[in-house]
Formats: C-alpha cells, structure tokens, sequence
C-alpha cells in the first residue's frame, strides 16, 4: 500500500510539468524548494532539537555561490553543485565554531550569521554587486523549458532531502540525534560523539538550501543580498516543520504544502498584511498545535472523544 | 584629540545603547525568553514620542515616564496574554512566538506609520557644548544622562522594592519562590513590561537623536543581542559595560574602517565573543 502511494506520488510529480500551466509549475516548483528548505532544517532543528536561524545564511550563501561561479563562466548545474559544497564547507567549519553552544545562545549565533554574510555580501561588491544585486546570465531556452528545468532541478533536490532524511531517520546518526534531542548531557555519558554528531546535522542542515540558493538564483535571475539573506528564510522552515510535525520524515513535506496553500489563498488577496498575518499564523501554531497537525489528527480525535464517553459513563 | 573625540562619541552613543539593552536582557535572564519584539517595542516607543511632539508639542525628554508607561501596560498584557502560555517550553518555541508576535506589530507599524523615515527636531535647536576642544551635541549629552539614569533606576528599583526582590527572587530559582508565595506569573508579566518599559523610554531618547522607520527595529534588536553577549546575561552592571564597550568599538571601528563596516564588525566580535568566552566580559554563566 505505502509503494503504491509512493510510485504514484512519483508519477504524478513527474509529469506534472507536462500537464499542468506556467502557474500551477511554478507553485510546484516553490513548493518543491519549501520542501527541501523545511526537510534540511529538520536535521538540526527536528532530530538535533537545536534552534537554528541559519537557513537564510545557508540560502543566501548558496545563491550568491551559485550567482557568482555563473557569471564567471562555470556552467549552470556544476555552479549550483559547487554552490551545494561551498555552502557545506561553511556550515562544518561554522557547526565546528558554535555548536557547543546551547539554547538561545545558540539561536542568536544562528541568527547573527546570516547577518554577517548579508553584510559581507553588501560590501563586496566588486565580486556580488553589493546592494545593487547580481544579475545572471539569461537561459536562451524558451520559457516552458525553463520552467520545467528549474521544476526537475528542484524536485531532485527535494527528493534527495527526503531520502537523506528516511535514511537518517533510520540510522545510528539519527538515534544519536534523537538522543542528543531529548538529554544531551546523557547521550554524551552513554557515548555518542555529541560534538560529531551535531556537525554532521548542521551539514546536513546546510547542503540542502545551499543548492536550492543556487538553483533559486538560476531561477529567478537576479538575487540581492536582502532578498536571498531574508530572515524569513530561517523562520518559514521552522513553521512548515512545527506545522506538519518536528523530527519525522514526511513533516517538512506536509508542512511545507499546507503552508504553501496558505500563502497562496490567503496571502495574495492581503497584499498590505502579509507579515502580519504571518506572525498571527506563527503565534496560533505556537499556542494552539505546538505538536503540529499530527496533534488533531483523527487518531487523537478519536481516542479524546473515547477518553470523554467513558469519563461520561462510570 | 581625534582619539579622544571619539571615545567621547562612544561613551554618549553607549549610555543610549545600554538603555536599549537593559530590558532585552532583563527578560532574557529573568523570563529566559529571547524577546524579538525588543526592537519594535523601542520603535514604538520612538513613534509614540514623536507624535507627542508633533501633536501635542511635548518635549521628548519629558515624554519618556509616558511612553515607559505606555509601553509598560502592552509589555504586561502580551506577557500575560501570549507567552506566559509558553513559559517553560524549549527555546525554539519561546523565540518563535516572540518573531511571530514581533511579524505582527512591525506590519502594524509599517500599516500606521509608513516606511518612511522621521526624526523628531527640536525647535528651538539644542545646540552643542564645546568642553575644552571636544565637542559634544546637547540633546545627545542630555539623551546620555537621561538613559543612564534610568538604567540606574531599574537597578535601585530591582535591588530595593519588595517586586525587586521578587524579581530577582524568580529568576534565582523559580520553584522556591513560588514556595515563598511569589506569584509566578505576574511576576512574569510585569518583568516583561518592566523591558518593555525600558524598551519605550530608550526609544522616546532614540527618537531625538536618530532618524526612526520601522525598519530600524531590526538593527536595534542586533545591537541589544551584541551589549547582552559582550558584557554577560543578567546583571545590570553587565549590560552597563557592554552598552558602553559597544558605542566606543563602533564608533573607533567606523573611524578606522568606515561606518559600513560597524554592523560586520560588531556581529563577528559576538561570535568570535561566542565561540571563546560565552559569559561575557561581566557575567557568570547564564541560564543555559
């Protein structure tokens, strides 16, 4: 039952760019990046329970890599492949730097990172064009192509982050996680290589919006540094994971759906309240379903309205 | 003189800075909540301080005990309404609720008051004092005194009243106090209105001496997670000495190397302060 849901899933995704219009790609493909945004963030931020901001900092980083190997002549899938290593390289040596922190220290590190590659990106601008942007070399491709290219160009990033997740999930390294997780002072007492473990998360965390920068970059044509360094890079993968359910595997996909859905019914007739309505959303996720959707999920509906019949009956 | 010039420009910007901070990080040590809303809490402040002076012609010196008021009964009300539901929750959580709280009150902002950029100008304008050589604009110097003494006030206020000692008495060990009959949440909610308090009062100061948009919040937020890493979490004295370290390293650094280069310069000095001595220069360990 569960292969069969998951060949047709794959059907349906692949000949979805043969069927569907411009629009309806184009929801796809941000829903696609949504989702590998929202999975890599997981590893750090599910499995690890670690409070990363640095999704922007791993984006923007990715897009600027990417931006800049292309205009220098690299060509465009070796730029984002490249934009993909340069991004992970960084995480390591920054994981390395700050994962001893904890808590709010380290969200703050986290956070203050993007802020510093947004700054450095602003004032290099012999080599990104500082504030004024990077424009990037225009596809001679039609425009259906291209869209179809970036489409399979982001699902293979997505589904690349889902099956790196299955196997996480699965592995010594997602166990360790999960430890760390729950007691980290524990796991260190029973022996994982919490320092290790907790890089190879951020990494993991990393290499995924990293590509997907680069491919965005690719994609939209112009980058700037406010833009791809948006500290609501960092936050709306944090929403799609509480949303559809921290450290499981599908809950950065379901996540990012449903937050996609709302964006577009919602947000495009609220052109003037768009943040704000953003944080009303954040604030009723946190108040209301901090265990995401799986927390009124028929199986809970159920056994609350049999909890409450034999309450009523003695 | 130069050098000299600019420490003194240092040391008045940085008076204004730990005002700003000294909220942020009450509630920080006190609720062990990052609070996002800080900067737009000042920024509310500022606004609330020009409008005073522009419809009501009150000086905004004069204005700060209104606008800590004002800011006083939103800090409580959001303590008491939203995140006292989340006390207690891991830091992911906790920090989510204030970005999406701080998403909502800047888009309020930006709704009511524009984008654009404004600057309370004092008519009659103050003028500045020439001190043997060193030369220092009045309504910064006057800013100066005035945050300095409120910092000072919250601090005889935290060392010398029963709700102080309450206070304090929270965040040293939360279970014991509610033993001795502290009432845990509404020590909550006026703590967090008592930063918010600051957070208006630093902002009715900011907006004489600095142009205010929206947009500034974000930059203020940064500076108080700077003053609060450098001079150590959860002493007064320490957000002392990291508001002022922080006013003279920006202002030597925008003399050496340019003003552009302040933020990059402040933000790798807090992780470099990050990765080597989290404590800061002041502090013990903090909460976690």
């Amino acid at each position: 039952m569960t292969r069969l849901i998951v060949v047709a899933t794959a059907l349906v995704l692949v000949a979805l760019p043969f069927m569907a219009d411009n629009y309806v790609l184009r929801l796809a493909t941000t829903m696609l990046m949504y989702s590998a945004l929202a999975l890599g963030w997981n590893f750090i931020g599910g499995f690890a329970g670690y409070p990363s901001f640095a999704t922007a900092a791993f984006f923007g980083l990715g897009a600027y890599a990417g931006g800049v190997l292309q205009t220098r002549g690299v060509p465009m899938p070796a730029a984002w492949l490249l934009a993909g290593a340069i991004v992970a390289l960084f995480a390591a040596a920054l994981g390395r730097a700050i994962l001893h922190l904890r808590g709010h220290y380290f969200a703050i590190a986290t956070l203050v990172a993007a802020e510093v590659l947004r700054e450095v990106t602003n004032s290099a601008t012999d080599l990104t064009g500082g504030g004024m942007g990077l424009n990037l070399p225009v596809l001679s491709a039609d425009v259906t192509t291209q869209a179809r290219l970036f489409y399979f160009a982001m699902l293979v990033v997505a589904a690349a982050a889902l099956a790196t997740t299955a196997l996480v999930a699965e592995s010594r390294l997602g166990f360790g996680l999960r430890c760390i997780q729950q007691n980290e002072d524990a796991a260190i007492m029973l022996g994982i290589n919490t320092r290790r473990y907790k890089v190879v998360a951020f990494t993991l965390s990393a290499v995924f919006p990293g590509v997907c920068g680069g491919i965005y970059a690719s994609w939209v044509n112009y980058i700037d540094p406010t833009d791809v360094y948006d500290v609501l890079l960092s936050v709306k993968p944090i929403v799609m994971v509480l949303l559809g359910g921290a450290g499981t595997v599908l809950g950065g996909v379901y996540g990012a759906f449903l937050f996609l859905l709302m964006e577009e019914l919602v947000w495009r007739n609220l052109l003037q309240f768009h943040a704000g309505l953003l944080g009303i959303i954040v604030v009723c996720l946190v108040l209301f379903l901090p265990h995401g959707l799986r927390g009124i999920g028929l199986p809970s509906l159920l056994s609350r309205w049999r909890q409450r019949t034999r309450e009523a009956t003695p | 003189m130069l050098y000299v010039q600019v420490l003194v420009n240092g040391l008045v910007l940085g008076g204004l800075y730990s005002c700003i901070a000294v909220g942020f990080s009450l509630v920080w040590g006190v609720l062990n909540v990052i609070n996002i809303l800080h900067g737009s809490l000042i920024i509310l402040g500022s606004y609330a301080a020009f409008f005073a002076y522009q419809y009501l012609h009150i000086d905004p010196f004069l204005f700060v005990p209104a606008a800590a008021f004002l800011l006083f009964c939103l800090g409580y009300a959001i303590q008491l309404v939203f995140i006292n539901r989340v006390m207690g929750s891991p830091v992911l959580i906790t920090l989510t609720l204030t970005f999406g709280l701080n998403l909502l009150l800047y888009n309020l902002m930006i709704l009511a008051f524009k984008a654009d950029f404004r600057k309370v100008i004092l008519s009659p304008p103050l003028g500045s004092a020439n001190l043997g050589g060193i030369v220092v604009p009045i309504d910064r110097l006057i800013g100066m005194a005035f945050a300095i003494a409120l910092v000072g006030l919250l601090y005889a206020l935290l060392r010398g009243t029963r709700i102080g000692r309450a206070i304090v008495a929270v965040r040293m060990d939360r279970e014991a106090a509610q033993l001795m009959g502290v009432n845990v949440g509404r020590i909550y909610a006026i703590t967090f209105g008592l930063g918010a308090a600051m957070a208006g009062a630093a902002g009715s100061l900011f907006s004489v001496m600095f142009p205010i948009s929206p947009e500034t919040a974000n930059a203020l937020l940064g500076k108080a997670f700077v003053i609060c890493i450098l001079g150590g979490l959860g002493s007064v004295p320490g957000v002392m000495v990291g508001g002022l370290t922080l006013g003279t390293i920006e202002s030597y650094s925008a003399l050496f190397f340019g003003p552009e280069y302040s933020v990059t310069i402040s933000f790798s000095l807090l992780i470099l302060l990050l990765m080597f001595r989290p404590t800061g220069i002041m502090g013990r360990r903090g909460f976690q």
